[in-house]
Parts: structure tokens; sequence; C-alpha cells
């Protein structure tokens, strides 16, 4: 018997119970939460998890001698395994947690970018970053003489792989950051090919994987990448805890970010030195909360499968190109082969802040602006577009009653 | 068709929607005395303002040109329609004013010497019920009276 095998689709309407914010009524509207790229809405478990840990198992973390703190520090550290699980990290120590991908970013900008880098050499991301992969880079530039190369972008959206290859030619990038999925395009980046040719030129490689990890398997080590930074509250978790993930000889090589306490080993006016990976990137009362909620976000994710995820986004994406395509006056931006679940558009007659702003009368929440994207833009000749985002929430039936809102919008400004 | 629409009316009027697709002052002006940027790095939007004085001081033309949403084209047009012919002391209290009116929805002004022109900003009242909208509207008048000051730029953040 010849089967085929289908990944397993998702039991939406079941998932949709688990979010209580999708019952809220906006204007006496259903809500139809389509900005989840921005922030995506918390789970039962994750509230669960946080709110249990306040009520009855908390204490500052890695310092008490105590039953509260010990129990809190394993919690607390339950999300660095699943983490470490999620990104299939080979040694649980090669995750650092922070606050933000921001955060990740700017440690990678001082720590790998001051610390390793020498003037002379060039950091090298592609033409649609956001704004948290482009100003570090610059900040690193102007101190110390780093020079910042930009990868362009292909009228699809796509990196141009014979200019990102070029870039890489004369030898002097030490190091590619780049996103893994376009927060505008939806544009996969291809990371195993940007990988390989990086690696060719003895460059290491960052992705930016805040979108990404949202709705893929990422695996560090088939990627084969240097380091992967993600942030919790895109990823169904609380705002305030992010990733970096690092190889291990690169992250016990780079110098510390911030400085205080947790991240020391011994401390005295003359002289300190500094902890263990990750533990030398991790100054200051840590997250404590945040992580517990983050590690309810993964395992609430991983029950559910990056296959099924995958597949449901997959199938979104579709619908929506479909049916936002064919409105008239609607011009979406990008065509990338390989895309995930954002779609940035614009609309002939109206601007994108009025566009939101009729749909939020609709009850629809989308996000109106550059994104925190503006060379992305301008490259496009654009200052702002909408987007709709999605997610393992998101149903068939919002994209209908979008593509039906957006159809009105058009009339209304005629 | 568009009666789902029908509470965003107070928003978007039929003088907002007509002076944001078909704005009478969107021009950059062929000589100028003083000119101003505007720019809302919150969400992108650009303006730049352009006057003309006469020989008294009061302001002889005004133009712009935006790249924003249908409240702040409607409102940059609107301004340059109640501004020509006024003085920049009248042009600044008219800003005060007008500014009252997009947050609050109020205006105190209203019956004093500047009623006639707040009339014809009126419209844009509706704006204080969305206070992410308040500076579209209040764009163009921050480029503006960075102009009458002087001044190049100005951020209505």
């Amino acid at each position: 018997m010849n089967v085929t095998m289908r990944p397993a689709l998702l039991n939406v309407a079941r998932i949709r119970e688990d979010f209580p914010i999708l019952r809220q009524k906006i204007r006496g509207k259903d809500l139809v939460f389509l900005d989840s790229a921005a922030s995506a809405q918390k789970p039962r478990a994750v509230i669960d998890a946080m709110r249990e840990a306040m009520e009855t198992q908390y204490a500052n973390v890695h310092r008490g001698l105590h039953w509260m703190s010990e129990r809190t520090t394993d919690a607390y550290e339950a999300a660095r395994d699943a983490a470490a699980a999620l990104l299939n990290a080979r040694d649980r120590h090669e995750v650092v947690i922070t606050r933000n991908i921001t955060e990740s970013l700017n440690l990678m900008a001082h720590s790998y970018g001051r610390g390793i880098l020498r003037p002379g050499q060039a950091v090298l991301i592609s033409g649609m970053e956001h704004h948290s992969n482009i100003v570090p880079w610059q900040l690193l530039r102007d101190d110390r003489g780093i020079e910042l190369r930009v990868a362009p972008i292909t009228d699809a959206g796509e990196l141009d792989m014979d200019a990102f290859e070029a870039l890489l030619a004369d030898g002097k990038v030490g190091l590619v950051s780049m996103t893994h999925m376009s927060n505008v395009l939806g544009t996969y980046t291809p990371a195993e090919r940007v990988v390989r040719i990086a690696h060719a030129h003895g460059a290491k490689v960052l992705f930016d994987g805040a979108q990404a990890v949202v709705h893929r398997r990422i695996d560090v080590q088939a990627l084969d990448c240097d380091f992967y930074a993600f942030t919790g509250h895109k990823l169904y978790g609380p705002t305030g805890i992010g990733v970096l993930w690092g190889r291990r000889e690169l992250l016990d090589a780079m110098p510390p970010f911030l400085g205080g306490g947790e991240m020391i080993s011994s401390v005295s006016y003359e002289h300190s030195t500094w902890a263990e990976v990750p533990h030398k990137f991790e100054a200051g009362t840590p997250p404590i909360l945040e992580g517990i909620g983050l590690k309810a976000a993964i395992d609430y994710v991983q029950s559910i499968g990056y296959d099924a995820i995958a597949a449901h986004e997959a199938s979104l994406i579709d619908h929506a190109l479909a049916r936002l395509g064919a409105i008239d006056g609607v011009r979406i931006l990008g065509r990338a082969q390989d895309r995930g679940g954002v779609v940035s558009f614009t609309l002939d007659r109206a601007h994108a802040h009025d566009v939101a702003t009729l749909l939020d009368r609709q009850g629809i929440a989308v996000r109106a602006g550059h994104h925190c994207a503006e060379p992305l833009m301008r490259r496009f000749n654009l200052d702002s577009t909408a987007r709709a985002s999605f997610a393992i929430y998101t149903t068939h039936d919002e994209i209908d009653y979008l593509a039906d809102s957006l159809a009105r919008v058009r009339e209304f400004f005629k | 068709m568009t009666e789902t629409f029908d509470d965003l009316r107070d928003l978007y009027q039929e003088v907002i929607l007509d002076h944001g697709r078909r704005p009478r002052h969107a021009r950059r002006l062929d000589s100028f005395d003083a000119v101003a940027k505007g720019d809302n790095p919150m969400c992108g939007d650009r303006i730049e303002v352009w006057v003309k004085y006469a020989p008294d001081g009061t302001i002889a033309d005004t133009g712009f040109q935006a790249r924003g949403c249908a409240i702040s084209v409607a409102s940059a047009d609107l301004m340059a329609e109640s501004v020509i012919g006024r003085s920049k002391a009248d042009t600044r209290a008219l800003f005060d004013a007008f500014r009252e009116m997009a947050r609050t929805g109020k205006c105190p002004a209203c019956d004093s010497a500047l009623a006639e022109p707040l009339e014809r900003l009126e419209p844009l009242a509706g704006v204080h019920e969305y206070p992410s909208r308040v500076k579209c509207a209040t764009l163009a008048w921050h480029a503006l009276v960075a102009a009458l000051d002087g001044g190049k730029e100005a951020s209505s953040e």
C-alpha cells in the first residue's frame, strides 16, 4: 500500500482554548490577533507556571542555602535545559540567558565584536535585518573601526547569494550576523548555505532566530552555525527573557558583557576573575520568573510539535497569499520561495496606518509602520506597510475575515 | 458596503478624506523664507513645510510635501488653509489650541478670536479617541512652528 506521510494538522480549536486572551472582545467583536510576530499571546501553561512560582516557590537563585532558593534555582535552570533541547545544543552550558534578543545581539557586538574581532575585520549582515541586528554593529564600527557590510536582497525579497559570497571574498569578514526569518518579508534565509559559504571564507555565523524559532525546528548542530539567538515573548513565553546559544569554545574565549554579581568567580579591588560560561555573561539577578515561564512555553510548543506547527504555518501563508493577493490594489511585499508566517502589504488607496485603524475597528490587530526595518522599507521604496502575522492559534477563517475586511477598507477610501 | 465603518466617521470625516486625497497646498514653494522638516520616527511619517512671509511678517503662503496617512496629509492641508494671512504669534496660539483639541477633544479657545480657524480644524478633533494617531495630526504643526522659529527639524515625539 502506498501511504503518503503527512504531518499531523493542528487542532487549532483545541489550541485556542489554551489561550485565555482569545476570548476577549474588541469593541464588541471577536479579537482577531494577527500581530504575533511583534509579540505572541500566552497559553494557560505559561500563565500558571509563573503564577504558581510566585505563589508557592520563589526566592533568588544560585546563592541561597535554603530550600526555597534551591527549588527556585532548579526551576529556573530547567529553562536552560529546555532551550538547549529546543535548539539541539550539545551542552547546556552553551545557553546564555539574556533579557531579550536585543540584549543577545548587543552581547555579541560587545563580547565577540570588541573582544574577538580586530580593527580591519568586518561584520556582514543582510539587507532585511531588524534594527536590533543593525545598530549594535554600527556602534561597534564607530567605536572599533570594524567595517559593517550589508548583503543585498533581491526584488523577490531573498538574499542575493552571489553578492553575499562576493562580500566574503577578501576574507575580512569575521562574523556573519543574519536573520533566519525576516520579520517583514517572511523570507527564510537559506541557513545551511549561508553557514557553508561563510565558513569557507573563515567567518563565524550568528542567526537572529526571533521569528524562525516560532515556526520551525531549529537544530544548531545540523545548521552548523556558531551562534543562535531568540527571544521568549514571540515564542508564547513572557517578555524579559532571551537566549543566546554559542559554541562552547567561542563563548569561553569571549570576555564578559555586563559586570556584577553572578558573573564572577572572585572579586577583589585589584582583580576579579570570571565565572565559567554561561554565568560569565549573566550578571545580576536573572529573569527568574521569566525563565520559569519560558520553560513552560518551550514545553508547550514541544508538546504540539514542530511538524504540525510548520505545516499549519505553511497552510496559513498559502491561504493568505491567495486571498490577499486576489484583492485589487493590494501589493504583497516579497515573493520568496521559502517564506514563513508574516505577510506585509500595502493598499493603493490608503496609508498603512489608516488601514490598521480601520481593521482595528473590525477587531483585527495588525501592525503598521516600518517594523523596525527602515533600510528594508527604503529598499522597496516604502515608508510603511501593514503586516499580518500568524501563530499556532491563527485560523483560516481569520485570514478570510482579514481579506473581506481589507476589501471593505478599500471601498471606504474610494 | 462601508456601513461597517460608520463608527469611524468621527475620525474619517468627509472633509478629512477629501483633503487627504486631494490636498490643495501639497507643493514646494518656489520662493520661500523658512523651511523645516518633521519626522515621526515611531511610524515613519515625514513632512517638509515651506513658509513665505508678507512684508508685515504675516504668513503669505505655505506649502508642504508629506508622506503619511490620510490624517496627517489632511491635517497639513487644513493647517495651511488656517494659517495663511496670520501672524506668527497667532499661528503659535492656534497650534496650542489645536494640539489641545487633538489630545483631549476639548476646545477652550473656540470662543476666542481664533474661533473661525479652529472651526475649520474641528473635523480633526476625533483623533483624541485614537491616542496613537494624535501625532499624525500634529506633525505638520510641529514642522511649521519649527520653520517659524528658524529651525530645520521637528519631531512629533
